[in-house]
């Protein structure tokens, strides 16, 4: 599957198809797809490619098309985190972008993002993003951009990027006390418990709770202080390659 | 009766004292002291009412509403203290406590006290309160300790950002008192007419939302309808209730907010909230840079949450706090003065001497003298051995609770007590328990989930013992290290392993941990002495009745021979764990009070008549028995009838159980004591 080569429309229809068998897993959402003409070439690609077979009419994917559209999807949502937590673009232009950013992020380089981002487990939407090999190895960036609470070393800091509580009374409690999004937070202790400091607060947190608290790393931050300077945003990007017309490996 | 008894529970315990004052002339103008846990509620309290609550460095100390008058000048106020709250919406009892406070006797005036220090963090609950249309004062405590921080508080700024009055205090040294009892003493202000300005998803949803709500009371309809979008379970079921709502229209309403947006309407209010109080702070406080070297008590206070050094400094705490100073000084020096001199030699042969003479039938004497008189016997118990032990524990748990040791020593030990289905927050419960079980049993309130407050409530009847059942246990075994380190051995065996057994078989998901840690402070010598002696006086006041009625129960009971009957029945169970017969009145005097029962074995082992294996065997065994009928009664009003009687039909042939294993093992290997 490495060696394939995929037209953007391909893999745009791909991940369509992808994500509206995700969808159909939620019954709530069903939605019909659109099968316009324009896609047939893109189709038939899929279908040559063996990523997609017709059963009685419609479209599903085959388990190598599943795999593939993970890793579509994989991609464009971590492109979303990475807009939305790092570059602080608005929620509704970053999925807009994010579709075009997608097919900028070469695979191989969303573990690193990943990484990068602390391995979010959802899109800013609150879509699941497929987890990808770095999840599951729990691989550890040098420089982290983003991470969970729980996998800050102490000492280490930034504003509060997200909060992804599995638990709704969860969410309530950690916001009824202050960590909120952009609130500054700095890691104090992580064994036996978490302990952080948020303002002139010390609260202490058990492991599953400090892993719903996502940070966007910046040094340590002292109380009441301004934002972390820019200048490492622009770190994750020094491994990206732009592209133009089809991928080459 | 069992009324009566829960309300005299209930006031001892938050040491406030019931209002009866009703008929007065002007009515006191009701004044609510609300906020979040720890930031000096009960001590603002305490200065306005000069009554005691019980005041701590943790959060929640106040699980109950506690009620006291004030008068400022010819104003009568009713102040009421509640339990620390961080939102409108309840997520644990005693936070349900402080809201439905509000819903269900709305103040004339709500005082929201804060943590200075936290301002930024505090301030989205006064701007709740605000929104909910009540009349609110906010007040600034621990100001000391903001200053000390660098923060400068400018607080006409700060008024006129909320549309609130102001006041400064740092209650623990008074400082600033007068001015909130002035503002206290006026008329209540206004509603603040401050209202944030939500995203628009929301503020939809509430365009909708307001007409359906008209009217609604005591709070606004925009804080109800916001309550509404958080799904506040407490509240939709207050509505449901009412029928004059309806509730379809508004679940279609609140679902459609839901749907709209990616962000929870928990979410986006909070930070709607946040960003609110973020700007008023930015207006109105000014932080100085701080010294770059962490104060003393800041390393201190790292150093008990250290997860080596931290455990050498909890077996410090205990080795000091426990066995010298209650085992040791307590049970060895102070219990033996009081009860061989000041009871045996003087008081008991004056005692009896005045009896004999005044009442010559030995049928009526033996009320008062003898081997169970009232006063030889009931009197002794209570004052020579009970006492001073409870009040030296006391002391030591008072210093501690005030130096905020508490809360750390929950962090270390969270891990271990997830396997016993509890988190960290539960060791303030439980520490609490070796004070008094029926106090903590109340306290398990604290705890978030029904699962976590029955595990924690039956780990307390069965295996933490109370303060006066540790004083005699390290009063008796402190000269015996292998028998005191046998008895710790199967107490902490039995507390894990019947936790462990209990996280598996209790129905109910695994609660999170999160608890605030307070700044370590240096315990102050006024406060450590008040609540001591408020607590000593308490357990005064329910000890000395209770053993004094014990007293004639038994008289009572021997005089009929039920009390010889009831203890002939004992007797064989006392024997097969090993004890001798004089054991069995011990067991006995359980069922009225643990520490009665400890008592006994205390006495009877200075007879002589238990040493070595059995007397080990006998303390594990009152350990691990019944609870007393105060704790029982308050176990029935928490836990419901169901498991009250439950706990008490697994801990009876339990404790047995334990104590003929120990016994046969002990015997068995001839372990030397």
């Amino acid at each position: 599957m490495e060696e394939l080569e995929l037209s953007e429309a391909a893999e745009e229809l791909l991940a369509t198809i992808w994500a509206a068998q995700e969808e159909e897993a939620r019954p709530d959402q069903h939605r019909e797809r659109p099968d316009a003409p324009a896609e047939a070439e893109a189709v038939q690609q899929l279908l040559d490619a063996g990523l997609i077979e017709q059963q009685s009419g419609r479209h599903s994917l085959t388990a190598a098309g599943k795999r593939w559209g993970a890793s579509i999807i994989r991609r464009e949502r971590l492109a979303e985190r990475l807009l939305a937590d790092v570059l602080n673009v608005g929620n509704s232009l970053a999925s807009e972008t994010a579709c075009k950013f997608e097919h900028l992020l070469q695979k191989g380089l969303d573990d690193e993002i990943c990484t990068l981002l602390g391995h979010p487990r959802v899109c800013p939407h609150g879509a699941p993003i497929p987890p990808g090999e770095c999840c599951r190895t729990g691989a550890r960036a040098a420089s982290k951009v983003v991470s969970s609470l729980a996998d800050l070393h102490p000492g280490e800091g930034g504003l509060i990027a997200y909060i992804h509580a599995r638990q709704r009374p969860m969410l309530r409690r950690l916001l009824a006390m202050g960590v909120v999004p952009g609130a500054p937070i700095s890691l104090l202790q992580n064994h036996p418990s978490f302990v952080f400091e948020l303002g002139h607060t010390q609260i202490a947190v058990d492991r599953e709770t400090a892993q719903d608290v996502y940070v966007r790393v910046g040094g340590r931050a002292g109380p009441w202080s301004a934002p972390a300077p820019r200048s490492w945003m622009m770190r994750p990007f020094s491994g990206l390659r732009l592209r133009r017309g089809r991928r080459r490996r | 009766m069992l009324r009566r008894f829960l309300q005299f529970v209930r006031t001892r315990l938050g040491g406030g004292l019931p209002c009866h004052g009703g008929g007065r002339a002007t009515p006191a103008r009701k004044i609510v002291l609300f906020g979040a846990p720890n930031v000096g509620k009960s001590v603002i309290f305490n200065r306005l009412t000069g009554s005691y609550a019980v005041v701590s460095n943790y959060p929640g100390t106040t699980v109950e509403v506690s009620r006291g008058r004030a008068q400022v000048g010819d104003v009568p106020l009713e102040i009421v203290d509640s339990p620390g709250t961080y939102s409108l919406s309840p997520l644990s009892e005693d936070e349900r406590v402080a809201r439905d406070l509000l819903l269900d006797e709305p103040p004339d005036l709500v005082l929201h006290v804060v943590d200075a220090k936290n301002l930024a963090r505090a301030l989205p609950l006064t701007i709740q309160l605000a929104e909910a249309g009540l009349p609110v004062v906010l007040d600034l405590n621990i100001m000391d300790e903001a200053a000390r921080a660098g923060l400068e508080v400018d607080l006409d700024i700060l008024g006129r950002e909320l549309g609130l009055p102001v006041r400064a205090t740092s209650a623990a040294d008074g400082t600033g008192m007068d001015s909130l009892r002035g503002r206290l003493a006026q008329s209540p202000p206004p509603p603040s007419g401050l209202s944030v300005r939500y995203p628009p998803f929301i503020e939809e949803a509430l365009a909708r939302l307001l007409p359906l709500l008209d009217g609604e009371r005591p709070l606004s309809p925009r804080a109800t309808a916001l309550l509404l979008l958080q799904r506040d379970a407490g509240i939709w079921e207050r509505l449901g209730e009412s029928a004059q709502v309806p509730m379809e229209d508004i679940e279609e309403i609140v679902s459609e907010a839901e749907a709209r947006s990616s962000q929870p309407p928990s979410l986006a209010i909070a930070l709607a909230r946040r960003d609110a109080a973020d700007h008023t702070v930015r207006a109105a406080v000014v932080e100085k840079p701080q010294p770059l070297r962490p104060p003393f008590a800041e390393m201190l206070g790292r150093i008990a949450m250290h997860p080596m050094a931290g455990v050498v400094l909890l077996m410090a705490v205990l080795y000091f706090g426990l066995y010298l100073f209650v085992g040791r000084l307590g049970a060895g020096v102070l219990v033996d003065y009081l009860d061989r001199q000041v009871f045996e030699r003087y008081l008991n042969p004056a005692a009896t001497a005045i009896v004999a003479r005044l009442v010559p039938s030995p049928l009526w004497s033996s009320l008062f003298i003898g081997e169970y008189g009232a006063i030889t016997l009931g009197l002794r118990y209570a004052v020579a051995i009970v006492l001073p032990l409870v009040a030296l524990f006391f002391l030591v748990f008072a210093v501690l609770e005030d130096s905020g040791y508490l809360p750390r020593m929950a962090l270390l030990v969270d891990r271990l007590f997830k396997r016993l289905g509890l988190t960290g927050r539960a060791v303030i419960p439980i520490v609490l328990g070796l004070g008094c079980s029926t106090m903590a049993t109340l306290v398990t309130r604290v705890l978030e989930t029904r699962r976590e407050r029955l595990i924690a409530t039956f780990l307390l009847a069965l295996a933490i013992p109370c303060s006066a059942q540790l004083g005699v246990i390290l009063g008796l075994l402190s000269t015996h290290p292998v028998g005191l380190a046998i008895w710790a051995g199967v107490v902490l065996s039995v507390f894990a392993l019947s936790g462990f057994l209990a996280a598996r078989l209790v129905p109910g998901d695994a609660s999170p941990f999160y608890l605030e840690i307070p700044p370590l402070r240096l315990p102050s010598l006024r406060n450590v002495a008040a609540k001591t002696f408020a607590r000593v006086r308490w357990y005064a006041a329910e000890v000395i009745p209770l053993f004094l009625l014990a007293s004639v129960a038994i008289w009572v009971g021997q005089v009929t021979h039920l009390f010889q009957l009831a203890l002939a029945g004992l007797r064989p169970l006392v024997n097969v764990i090993g004890l001798p017969d004089t054991a069995a009145d011990a067991f006995l005097f359980g069922f009225f009070r643990r520490d009665y029962g400890a008592a006994r074995i205390f006495d009877v082992h200075a007879d002589g008549a238990i040493a070595g294996v059995p007397l080990v065997v006998a303390m594990v065994t009152i350990t691990l028995f019944v609870p007393c009928v105060a704790q029982f009664l308050v176990m029935l009003r928490e836990r419901g009838w169901r498991a009250a009687l439950a706990v008490v039909a697994i801990i009876l042939p339990f404790a047995f159980g334990v104590g003929f294993i120990l016994n046969w093992i002990l015997t068995r290997f001839e372990v030397q004591i």
